[in-house]
């Protein structure tokens, strides 16, 4: 069973929801991420988003656009991510590690040699968020071949029968990104949740993520209310500028212990 | 005029958008349900006689088309070699091509029920045609522009306000082009119900290339009847600039299945193709994926977009259409680069000769058709898309020139 596959077998059994939260690599340098990676996953992090930095992130709002600026000015680089893998893996191999970012870099690494090298360095899954369905035969065997996870996004124009395209070939959990617009802007409402989450529940036996401005410990208690995970990301990158790691850490624990209240509400 | 024969170099794209193996849709999926519907809409569009018949009456009575075919003679002489024909489409309303795709961009808006219109612009010249047309038509209009090119063209940031639009300075990245044009994605990716973004130039996710094209194929297709009524004959080279490519492919496209025409494309080579500052895409760039195609772009070795630079705004983008990608790589077009310097000089030299202040885009391909002219034959033709004219200009021009306005 792959970590992530392991991870949310047992958070079914236990009865909660994911904690997934992000982290852009490089920022604001290399030792802050592997700071922030090893003290996540000892502080409530069930799985770690990594973010790849690139200079033209279209989806993500104004905090993710300035952390991935920092990152490059700091000297970010696709291969250098796997490097900091690598090195968290050297001391943790249970906490599933997914990358998201754009396909430019990975298509400039090469799609044959990154997904090897990804997944020889210890990554579990790939969100690249302006590679769609329509366009993932470029991935996806390369992917598949190497037992990495395809996570896909799923939006909320995306219709009921556009569903199944969407998640042919997608592994791990589903990501819904639960607005329409861009990283760390509005928060999806319950009542949001309550008309999308089952429809995507009915299309798919995959665990649902839920991301896009969770931002509070309530809030991610209300979405394990629907869902299996919260992705929590730009309240962290505002965090960590305004203060320091050991502050994030306690956001993480806090949004931990947020999700372990959710009372689940039946679909 | 879309009626191809299969083995035709103009019936791409294909199935998925492509070019070859260029263009396609690599946009996030909230994007994707709405380019798959505007495709959709502009195939209906295409295929019903009252919406091109709707595009010839703005083209004709609003935008002022046919543009003229004017023949340089006097820069013709002076240059001593074939005769050089311009295609004058800086005598359009608003001063430059762009019209000619807002006007096929807002009626298929208006097609499709929606009711704000966005748009990215780097030197203005497409945002103020966008809000020209929303003027027209009663389209709130917001236009998205890197915080340094509103400073370095304020005239034209000053237009598109008076047009009623809202200029929003970018500030992200480079604060150029290709931020702004993030930024409207953002834009889009928020309002997906009741927004179109007209992009301004032959690329972006299909079927953008496709469309900025068909609208953009009039210039070619009027120089070709035009230049048959002059000369009784095809030109032998055609010439335009390049930045997305949108003058450069409605000139070429007319012609691509005539072999005997020479099509080139004149990239901006900025301070030099190997200087570090350069927006010449197809010369200095390799493959990859932006802002919703695979094409050509600057990049470094980690996949990271590199900022252009050219003196002209309008060509100061890392990237190309993806159909230019695909004729460059097949070899049916050529592609050159001119230098900031060379487009100065061509600038000032169509200016005294012809009486014509051009933009400083096509000074780029006048700066390469005064290379090529004296090595021709005088019986040879070629045919120069004057895609823009320079009033927007003067001041960068002026700045250069060392004088002070």
């Amino acid at each position: 069973m792959s970590r992530i596959a392991a991870v949310f077998a047992n958070l079914r059994a236990e009865g909660r929801a994911a904690l997934i939260p992000f982290v852009e690599a490089y920022d604001p340098n290399r030792a802050t991420t592997i700071e922030l990676l090893t003290g996540m996953a000892t502080h409530g992090a069930d799985i770690i988003e990594i973010g790849v930095p690139f200079t033209d992130p279209m989806a993500d709002g104004p905090t993710i656009q300035a952390a991935g600026r920092r990152a490059l000015d700091a000297g970010a680089s696709l291969h250098g991510v796997l490097d900091i893998v690598r090195e968290f893996r050297s001391a943790n191999n249970h906490t599933p590690l997914v990358l998201m970012g754009y396909l430019n870099p990975i298509l400039s690494y090469g799609v044959d040699a990154f997904t090897q090298d990804a997944a020889a360095a210890g990554v579990d899954g790939l969100i690249v968020v302006d590679l769609p369905t329509e366009e993932c035969d470029l991935l996806l065997p390369a992917a598949t071949l190497n037992e990495l996870d395809v996570i896909r996004l799923i939006a909320p124009t995306t219709s009921d029968e556009r569903l199944p395209k969407v998640l042919e070939g997608s592994s791990g959990f589903v990501y819904y990104v639960s607005i329409t617009g861009i990283t760390g802007t509005r928060t999806a409402s319950a009542a949001d949740l309550a008309r999308d989450i089952p429809r995507i529940r009915r299309a798919t036996s995959l665990p649902i993520a839920v991301g896009f401005g969770v931002r509070t410990p309530e809030h991610a208690a209300t979405i394990a209310g629907f869902a299996d995970a919260a992705i929590v990301a730009s309240a962290l990158i505002e965090k960590l500028c305004a203060t320091n790691v050991a502050t994030v850490l306690e956001d993480v624990a806090a949004l931990a212990a947020g999700l372990r209240t959710a009372v689940k509400i039946p679909a | 005029m879309n009626e191809l024969l299969k083995n035709s170099l103009r019936s791409g794209p294909d199935g998925r958008g492509r070019f070859g193996e260029f263009g396609g849709r690599f946009v996030a999926e909230t994007l994707m349900p709405l380019i798959l519907e505007l495709e959709t809409a502009y195939e209906a569009a295409k295929a019903d006689p009252s919406f091109q018949s709707e595009i010839d009456y703005y083209l004709k009575h609003y935008v002022g088309r046919p543009s003229a075919l004017w023949f340089a003679e006097r820069l013709t002489k002076s240059l001593g070699g074939a005769k050089i024909y311009f295609k004058r489409d800086e005598l359009n309303h608003t001063g430059a091509h762009k019209i000619n795709n807002c006007i096929g961009q807002i009626l298929l808006a208006r097609r499709m029920g929606k009711t704000r219109i966005i748009a990215e612009t780097g030197a203005g010249q497409h945002g103020v045609a966008t809000a020209t047309v929303c003027a027209l038509f009663g389209l709130p209009c917001t236009i998205y522009m890197g915080a340094v090119d509103v400073e370095r063209q304020k005239p034209n940031v000053f237009r598109m306000k008076l047009l009623g639009a809202e200029v929003v300075p970018v500030k992200s990245g480079a604060a150029t082009l290709k931020d702004a044009m993030n930024d409207a994605m953002r834009d889009w990716v928020a309002n997906v119900r009741d927004t179109f973004y007209i992009i301004g130039t032959a690329a972006g996710p299909h079927p953008y290339p496709a469309m900025v094209r068909d609208f953009q194929c009039v210039i070619g297709n009027e120089a070709r009847a035009q230049l048959h009524e002059a000369e009784g004959r095809l030109p032998d080279v055609a010439v335009a600039a390049i930045g997305g490519g949108s003058n450069a492919i409605g000139l070429f496209h007319p012609f691509l299945d005539d072999a005997a025409v020479q099509l080139i494309g004149v990239e901006a080579a900025g301070h030099g193709l190997d200087s570090g500052a350069t927006a010449a895409s197809l010369s200095r760039g390799r493959p990859g994926v932006l802002h919703g195609n695979r094409t050509y772009l600057l990049q470094n070795d980690d996949g990271q977009i590199l900022e252009a630079h050219s003196i002209s705004a309008g060509l100061d983008y890392p990237g190309i259409g993806p159909e230019h990608s695909w004729l460059h790589d097949i070899g049916r077009v050529e592609y050159v680069a001119i230098t900031d310097n060379e487009a100065l000089e061509a600038f000032q030299l169509c200016t005294r000769t012809e009486g014509i202040i051009p933009a400083l885009e096509p000074a780029h391909a006048l700066a390469y058709v005064a290379k090529l002219a004296p090595t021709l034959d005088a019986d040879k033709i070629i045919l120069m898309n004057l895609c823009g004219r320079g009033d927007k200009d003067i001041f960068t021009v002026a700045e250069h020139l060392g004088v002070n306005l």
